[in-house]
């Protein structure tokens, strides 16, 4: 069914609406890639399983994510004219119990993580309903205090493989009312107020970025979305595909319009399985409601919009290099000027946004510019999605107002470690960024005072350090990284990188001298300064960074051989105390270079020749005896039992 | 003249004509901006980095054979920070592979080397890699030698853009960056190769020899690929 006018659409939403907010139960299991990582798919069979068994009246719908990955699988139940309600960590196992409560009007409200009674989808309001009292609202809970969903207004709470639902929370009014008005400089001009930013890590103004390309001569012009998120630890702009595909169409369907393309490109990672399934899935059916493809809700604007995978090169999430590869080329940049807004795809105007910029478009239209800029900082308006991991007790998806300080993302969204070790760093921005040490952690977090520190927003990956990190490896690591993506077309980035990688790889081996450490000082401004683009540019920010804030850690791999955090294998011996060691063999066991010698009862000893430093006699040393212990330049350090971390978010159960 | 723009290199005004390079204008106007990539005629890509030049307003340096001049530019092509950098450019040039001038055929008459000792660098800073690359001599006429050459990709674009023979291109990536015939055969195995030998002509290096050439009989003539390049139009970016 084509939708044509205000009419159809208000039918459609209608229908959606039945859907989302139905008549009878509703249970919806959160099947982001995150979920289903952690169990959700089984915990969806389960439910699936059980309905049809008491043959119940219920609603089972897949979701996306929620943004509280650690909490995952998160399920959702509605019971008509009661709050939402989300659990987390649910098992197989819970799913009768939590399907018979719902068939009685209830949720046990001990277990339950938070609750929604009205949710603001910014294209439309939907009112639950009011009650449980002993379950918190969900912006109550500490993961989500502070978080304000714009870009995440749908996220696992609309199914993503129905376009009804998306709909039904007000989607595609907004692509409606622009089409209606037809009145594309007025897009330019609500974005202008917004003063967003593109969302890739540059920070571009949106508004001059289609404006330009607006202004572009040429009938034949392309808009492109870019999701071929790669860095390290950053997985934003999977969720977003996979947990509201139509958000994107219909930004991009908005932006075409505006910039006079009638072509669109979604590049995509190939390792993205489900967002590219979920996206396709969406295509078609904005196609079949004429929401895409030829005379558009009736105006006779047409846009087309198309899939590519990416095959792997992170460079290629560099625009022109995207465009080379999209050319059927190898993925290697060229300098800009000129910049695709003017010589793009096959030579046409072209204009590449983030997925996320895309994502604020639709709500920019609808809510107006203003209203946008009202969020975040002056220079940084609105909101800005980040991945929080690494150590940390509540990782997720947040999205929070630029200008936020990093330490609420640390300690009040993240909640710490989630054990006794102290955070010693942040690394923001992926392989392109660089690590924030938690004096610093005072600083908003905005494009240029990241950029002050050395580090960039960049897309938005957020990597939490603790004191088992070392951060000559962090550096290494991320060098390593760059290195082997790393297009080699300038000698700056190709040679200059490997050098740097074979100077990081002497001082974590204990081989580096303070030549070693001065020439990276050196290079590193160099390849910044010279190189061709984004990616070599950024490269050295991961060893600048650290360089600059934990000198002292690359000084004691220089002078004393130490690696304080135990994590730069050459620096480290394992030796076993014979005070305490009771002979049970269970390091002996395990050892895989079978460097442990001494039977049952006999105190063991490693022959530190053969000994690989895998670490492995550690691990199952049981923390009561503590016989295994490490040594680094010096220092030693016992095994400490690790403290398990308190499951993130869950209360203490009300007796 | 509407086609003319007015720059300022190194302080003397020049003129120069729209479209066209601050390496071709400043080249023009006499000055010395050193470039190993670059080839009058052959599309510019910027891969060697040695033009890098200071632009007004500009905070990053910007490579002169991709950046078309602009009326009122104001462009420095010396300065202490650009003479640092493109020395070590040089020296991470000389350190990739195996540049062993004394056994080189383009000894003497090589680009590379004549731009160390133009650039004052006379060794690498940087431990040389020393990898271990392979000599394709299975062309009747010509020789590949890897261990010479620095990815300038003149062969590929002259090739490309003026045989029309599209043999030459680069396969994998970063540093393990190879040159390639066709889908990485044996050069003499090429099916595209016409034998004309403008590769070896365009090639600043030892890399591309003439076969039978002993050490130092080697001599380029980059100018005539230049010459026939030029009197094709050129190829625009």
């Amino acid at each position: 069914m084509k939708i044509r006018d205000l009419e159809a659409l208000g039918e459609v939403r209608r229908q959606g609406l039945a859907k989302y907010k139905p008549a009878r139960p509703r249970i919806a299991v959160g099947l982001g890639t995150c979920g289903i990582g952690l169990g959700a798919e089984e915990v969806y069979q389960t439910f699936v399983s059980a309905v049809e068994a008491l043959g119940a009246d219920v609603q089972i719908v897949r979701t996306g994510c929620f943004g509280f990955c650690a909490e995952e699988p998160l399920v959702n139940i509605a019971i008509p004219g009661k709050p939402l309600v989300i659990f987390s960590q649910v098992k197989p196992e819970e799913a009768e119990h939590i399907l018979t409560d719902a068939l009685a009007g209830t949720v046990d409200q001990a277990r339950a993580l938070c609750k929604i009674q009205s949710w603001d989808h910014l294209t439309g309001v939907v009112n639950f309903g009011e009650g449980f009292p002993g379950i918190p609202e969900w912006d109550e809970i500490d993961f989500y205090k502070g978080q304000k969903k714009i870009v995440l207004r749908n996220f696992g709470l609309i199914d993503p493989e129905d376009i009804e639902e998306y709909i039904a929370v007000g989607g595609y009014e907004a692509l409606l009312k622009t089409l209606r008005n037809a009145e594309p400089e007025r897009i330019v001009e609500e974005l202008k107020k917004a003063r967003l930013r593109g969302r890739g890590g540059a920070g571009f103004l949106v508004a001059t970025k289609w404006e330009s390309m607006r202004n572009a001569p040429g009938d034949r012009k392309y808009v492109i979305c870019n999701a071929d998120e790669g860095d390290p630890g950053a997985y934003m702009n999977r969720n977003q595909i996979e947990s509201d595909p139509h958000s994107l169409i219909e930004g991009m369907v908005i932006g075409a319009y505006t910039m006079g393309a009638s072509e669109g490109i979604v590049y995509v990672r190939a390792e993205y399985p489900l967002a590219v399934l979920r996206l396709k899935n969406a295509v078609a059916q904005a196609e079949a409601y004429g929401l895409l493809g030829e005379d558009i809700l009736g105006s006779g604007f047409s846009f087309h919009l198309s899939l590519v995978e990416g095959a792997g090169a992170f460079v290629c999430g560099e625009e022109t290099a995207m465009i080379a590869s999209l050319e059927g080329r190898a993925g290697r940049p060229r300098t800009r000027p000129p910049y695709p807004s003017e010589k793009g795809l096959w030579g046409h105007p072209t204009s590449i946004n983030n997925v996320e910029t895309w994502y604020n478009v639709p709500v920019i239209v609808s809510k107006g510019g203003r209203w946008f800029a009202e969020t975040g900082t002056e220079r940084s308006p609105g909101t800005k999605v980040f991945s929080l991991v690494g150590k940390i007790k509540n990782t997720g998806l947040v999205e929070v107002p630029l200008g936020t300080p990093l330490r609420t993302f640390v300690y009040d969204i993240g909640g710490g470690t989630g054990d006794e070790k102290a955070v010693k760093a942040l690394q923001t921005g992926g392989p392109s960024g660089g690590c924030v040490p938690e004096e610093m952690f005072d600083t908003p977090v905005d494009y240029e005072a990241l950029a002050q520190l050395g580090s960039i927003m960049g897309s938005g990956g957020m990597v939490v350090m603790d004191e088992d990190n070392c951060m000559v490896d962090v550096a290494r690591y991320f060098v390593e990284f760059t290195h082997s993506e790393s297009c080699g077309k300038c000698v700056a980035c190709r040679v200059g990188l490997d050098h740097c990688l074979r100077i990081l790889n002497k001082i974590s081996e204990g081989q580096g001298t303070e030549a070693d450490r001065d020439a990276l000082e050196h290079l590193g401004p160099m390849i910044r300064d010279t190189s061709l683009c984004g990616l070599g540019q950024s490269a050295p920010n991961p060893v600048l960074t650290t360089l600059r804030y934990f000198r002292h850690e690359f000084d004691e791999h220089i002078e004393k051989k130490r690696c304080s955090a135990f994590v730069c294998p050459e620096l480290v011996c394992y030796y076993i105390d014979a005070e305490r060691c009771k002979g049970c063999m269970a390091c002996a066991k395990v050892c895989p270079s079978k460097a442990i010698s001494g039977s049952r009862r006999e105190v063991h000893n490693i022959d530190q020749e053969r000994c690989s430093r895998c670490g492995s006699c550690c691990s199952v040393c049981s923390p009561a005896i503590a016989a295994v212990y490490r040594e680094s330049g010096g220092i030693t350090r016992r095994i400490e039992p690790r403290k398990k971390a308190k499951r993130a978010g869950h209360r203490e159960k009300t007796p | 003249m509407p086609n003319q723009v007015k720059l300022k290199i190194d302080g003397e005004y020049v003129e120069a004509k729209a479209g066209e390079s601050v390496l071709d204008a400043a080249r023009a106007a006499g000055k010395f901006i050193p470039s190993l990539c670059h080839v009058k005629g052959l599309t510019p890509v910027g891969a060697c980095r040695l033009c890098m030049v200071e632009v007004a307003g500009i905070p990053r340096p910007m490579p002169a054979c991709t950046t078309t001049v602009q009326d009122g530019m104001v462009i420095s092509t010396v300065s202490e920070k650009l003479t640092r950098y493109r020395q070590m450019i040089m020296q991470l040039l000389l350190s990739e592979r195996n540049h062993v001038c004394a056994v080189c055929v383009s000894n003497g008459s090589c680009e590379l080397q004549d731009m160390a000792s133009k650039l004052g660098v006379t060794h690498s800073e940087f431990p040389y890699r020393y990898p271990r690359l392979p000599v394709d001599a299975s062309h009747p006429r010509f020789v590949l030698d890897h261990n010479r050459c620095i990815l300038c990709t003149r062969c590929v674009r002259v090739c490309a853009e003026v045989e029309g023979a599209n043999t030459w291109n680069i396969m994998s990536r970063g540093v393990t960056s190879m040159l390639a015939a066709d889908l990485n055969g044996n050069w003499g195995d090429s099916e595209t190769c016409t034998m004309c030998g403008k590769c070896v002509e365009a090639c600043p290096t030892g890399a591309l020899a003439v076969k039978g050439k002993a050490v130092e009989e080697m001599t380029k003539n980059t100018d005539a690929v230049s010459r026939l390049a030029t009197a094709r139009g050129g190829t625009q970016q």
